[in-house]
């Protein structure tokens, strides 16, 4: 979502007793310049008196504890740190934790935003030297440490596997960690070389893997459960906007077990001491909505209104060239719309926050995916000062965009409730606003409803001639945070990303906007802009192909003589399907380019006798710079794929009179593991920078799939869900 | 009163016979190793087994447990789920996690059943279990290898 921060500050100094100086403007004003000094950061009381900087901790008992500034929600940011921070320190893989930061921009922004948070695909990008760094630091602090119990110079020293070496002694990191961490920590130091890396391109387990074949007990925020923790529901209102007219909270109050009703911004709490005692409270309301000026349309009303615009022209995105006049002179034109729902996240582990607020502090536990944010909101809402708040990150049971909210309305809502409560004459007691499924589904939130319209010409050499392309789609940046980013000239660019910059040797195109109003909450969904635009790019080249009578994967590579590197991963994606896929199938091909990183899809698609397809295998091409922990960048590409199929396959948020349609999976169906492919990853072995994985594998699987319905069935999809032309 | 044995132990309790187990289990004695995940039985993250067979929890009502056996994620030790269990990790099967307890609670079902399954029984055990970070290429695999590993 947020790459499109990339203003880069400075990298990150290692100095005398520091190891961060950081000098980083944020959201809201609230960083300033600022040297942490080395052991000074919250949770080293717990980690006896071993090393403990801000980035690792080596424990006398021997463990190596990262400390992952990113959110875990299952894209193994916390495994990619430990990596970076392993490789340096030479550490062992088994004795190698990771554990998540608290909530302090000042040490823990993403380098990338300036403020503490995760997302579009930053992860590795912005941490690839701060943690080989901080690894490195603390490989020297054991090493002089070493160098001064056996007086043998540090030179001789060497580290491997975990342990220490040199003048015919050894010693794990435990046994040196209490004299390490009365080291300085030297002023500089030398990372390695590629060649010498052991971990790096090769192999690192996920640190928090057996836990997770256990029943992840401890790491969800969902599983949180402070002593003496009440359970919060909210009823909400029905359509987006509206407020609360009149309540009936006799019944709730009756039900043995229901706490309390208290009523937010938000709509009605309803306290107990456990869920399903709630969500019962819940349901005995007596609520009246006030509509407002709240959304009161239909999907089918916005989309009208959305067509209403499209014959307007909208706010020009970067044109180039005169996509006008080499229409009018093109041999063809091929005009085309694309309609594409709202979507919801719908990760597994629903929303949920946890508080404790005694009017004095307050702490909160759950999946914060911008800490600082929801930090600074908390903050806001229960009238206390920075740091009169803590929020300790849990491990997310998913996200996909979900839980990075620039609104911090979950925190916000948390922190009304445990203010309300108290407010209520109540003693402070932890409380945890739990989301059912169909709040979630029904929340809002969602990836934006969009309309395209593409007019592209060809010559009469089969070359193109003209394109011009416009989009309808709320914008998702716009009053947030990040907008100044974002939006420029009126043009959230995270609305055109992928068409208006697309690499395509394309020198005539016209690409422009409308951005309309309307009264949804929108939100960056695995990918963002690129869920849809990739996808009419990718089947507009392969139309285009089709109309010049050439080769998809020929075609494409004709334009994409300026970028080495997305013609790569086509090719090697082209190449590795082979000429055919297995008997009886169909193949599409898309290539894109997201959140700095390459991937192109060859899908293999079966047409059933009842007309229904199955994708049987997709054969990818991924260039992700240095491929830092490989086996995590193949489980990003089949999930990247496995989300973006279910998409197209059968997810569509509608709405009638204003009201969400669906309410839980089983009308907002995901992927099922009958639907899933083969997926072949094939890593491109750079040594460039890296760059994202999380995302990037979503786009190109879309547009591949039509493609290869095209070449089966010769109907052209231009309209999502799949579910709509009965191949679903 | 309600009685049933839960992880091999009597377990003894009084509550509204209404309440759904998925909840007795995770707000009540405190074993949040069975994730809430759709409360409608369509997504299986809630799975335990009761009496050896894979149950939705969300949808068994303990009322309806007075005398049963019920095994959570944290309890289960049989040959068939330390296989699946040993197969998870070998194969890095979880992303973020959340579904996989429900996950493994219906392959060690399936498993114990059928020690050798093909790819249409993992199909029908496993198809009620949703994961929406699509880890099901690796989960086919992951019940495949622990086949043989049970073999072993």
């Amino acid at each position: 979502m947020l790459h499109y921060l990339n203003s880069k500050l400075p990298a990150p100094q290692p100095t005398r007793r520091t190891f961060l100086k950081l000098s980083a403007g944020a959201v809201g004003g609230l960083l300033i310049g600022t040297v942490v000094p080395h052991r000074s950061v919250a949770q080293s009381a717990s980690m006896g008196d071993g090393i403990a900087t801000p980035f690792v901790h080596i424990t006398p008992d021997n463990r190596v504890v990262v400390i992952s500034k990113h959110l875990d929600k299952g894209q193994g940011a916390a495994t990619g740190l430990a990596t970076l921070v392993a490789e340096e320190l030479d550490a062992a893989v088994e004795q190698v934790e990771a554990e998540h930061a608290p909530s302090n921009p000042e040490v823990y922004a993403n380098l990338l935003f300036g403020v503490q948070g995760t997302g579009g695909s930053t992860a590795m990008a912005n941490s690839f030297d701060q943690y080989r760094q901080a690894g490195a630091t603390a490989r020297a602090m054991l090493v002089n440490a070493a160098a001064a119990e056996w007086g043998v110079p540090a030179g001789e020293i060497s580290v491997a596997n975990g342990v220490v070496s040199g003048g015919g002694n050894s010693a794990s990191f435990g046994e040196l960690a209490a004299k390490a961490a009365m080291q300085e920590p030297p002023a500089e130091v030398t990372l390695k070389s590629p060649d010498q890396w052991v971990y790096i391109g090769n192999h690192f387990p996920r640190v928090e893997l057996a836990q997770k074949t256990r029943g992840s007990v401890g790491l969800f925020g969902m599983d949180a459960q402070p002593d003496n923790c009440l359970i919060a529901v909210t009823a909400r209102s029905p359509r987006f906007g509206a407020t609360l007219a009149s309540m009936d909270a006799a019944d709730a109050l009756a039900i043995d077990g229901v706490e309390a009703v208290l009523q937010i911004p938000q709509g009605v709490a309803v306290l107990a001491a456990n869920t399903w005692t709630a969500m019962q409270g819940r349901e005995a309301l007596a609520l009246e909505w006030e509509d407002g000026s709240g959304e009161t349309r239909g999907t089918d009303e916005i989309l009208a209104d959305f067509r209403a615009l499209i014959d307007e022209p909208g706010l020009p995105s970067n044109p180039r060239g005169d996509a006008a006049a080499k229409l009018a002179e093109a041999a063809q034109v091929i005009e085309a719309e694309y309609v594409f729902p709202y979507l919801a996240h719908a990760p597994m582990e629903p929303l949920d926050m946890t508080v404790l607020y005694d009017g004095q502090s307050a702490t909160f536990w759950g999946g914060s995916q911008i800490q600082t944010i929801d930090h600074g909101t908390a903050a806001g809402v229960l009238g206390l000062e920075f740091p009169q708040v803590a929020i300790n990150t849990r491990w997310g049971g998913g996200s996909f965009g979900r839980r990075a909210t620039p609104d911090a309305h979950l925190t916000a809502e948390t922190a009304m409730i445990g203010k309300a409560w108290l407010d209520a004459g109540n003693a402070a007691r932890p409380i945890k606003l739990v989301y059912a499924r169909e709040d979630d589904i029904k929340g809002g939130y969602y990836r934006p409803m969009a309309l395209h319209r593409v007019r592209a010409g060809l010559d009469a050499d089969g070359n193109i001639s003209g394109w011009e392309h416009r989009i309808v789609s709320q914008s998702i940046f716009t009053g947030t945070g990040f907008e100044s980013f974002v939006v420029h000239n009126g043009v959230d660019h995270s609305t055109v990303e992928g068409i208006d910059d697309t690499t395509y040797a394309i020198p005539d195109l016209h690409v422009d906007v409308h951005h309309p109003q309307v009264g949804v909450p929108t939100l960056w969904w695995r990918s963002v802009g690129h869920t849809h635009t990739a996808y009419v790019m990718e089947t507009m080249m392969d139309e285009l192909a089709q109309a010049a009578g050439r080769d998809p994967v020929e075609f494409r590579l004709a334009y994409l003589g300026d970028d080495a590197r997305l013609a790569g991963v086509l090719r090697l994606a082209a190449e590795k399907a082979g000429p055919t896929g297995p008997e009886g199938t169909h193949r599409g091909v898309a290539v894109h380019k997201s959140f700095n990183s390459y991937v192109a899809e060859v899908a293999d698609v079966r047409i059933r006798d009842d007309g229904t397809l199955k994708v049987e295998k997709v054969t990818c091409g991924v260039d992700c710079g240095v491929p830092i922990n490989p086996d995590n960048i193949v489980a990003q590409i089949e999930g990247g794929i496995g989300y973006g199929l279910s998409a197209v396959l059968r997810e569509e948020i509608t709405m009638t009179g204003g009201e969400v349609d669906q309410e839980n999976y089983p009308d907002y169906e995901p992927l099922r593991i009958t639907d899933m492919p083969e997926v072949e990853v094939h890593i491109v072995a750079s040594t460039e920078a890296p760059t994202g994985i999380g995302e990037p594998g979503t786009p190109p699987i879309g547009p591949a799939v039509a493609n290869a319905v095209f070449a089966a069935t010769g109907q052209r999809l231009r309209d999502l869900p799949l579910t709509k032309h009965g191949l679903v | 009163m309600i009685e049933f044995t839960l992880n091999g132990k009597t377990q003894r309790v009084d509550v509204d016979p209404d309440m759904p187990l998925l909840w007795l289990l995770r707000d009540e004695l405190k074993l949040t190793g069975t994730k809430f995940g759709c409360g409608v039985a369509s997504c299986g993250a809630c799975t335990v087994h009761i009496d050896g067979e894979a149950t939705r929890s969300c949808q068994a009502l303990v009322g309806d447990l007075d005398g049963a056996a019920v095994t959570t994620i944290e309890a289960i030790d049989s040959p068939a789920a330390q296989a699946i269990q040993a197969a998870w990790v070998e194969l890095q099967v979880p992303q973020c996690g959340y579904c996989q307890s429900g996950q493994i609670m219906s392959a060690s079902a399936l498993l114990t059943e059928t020690p050798r399954p093909t790819d249409d029984d993992i199909d029908a055990a496993m198809e009620g279990n949703l994961c929406r970070c699509a880890t099901y290429a690796r989960i086919r695999k992951a019940i495949h290898r622990a086949a043989e590993i049970m073999e072993a």
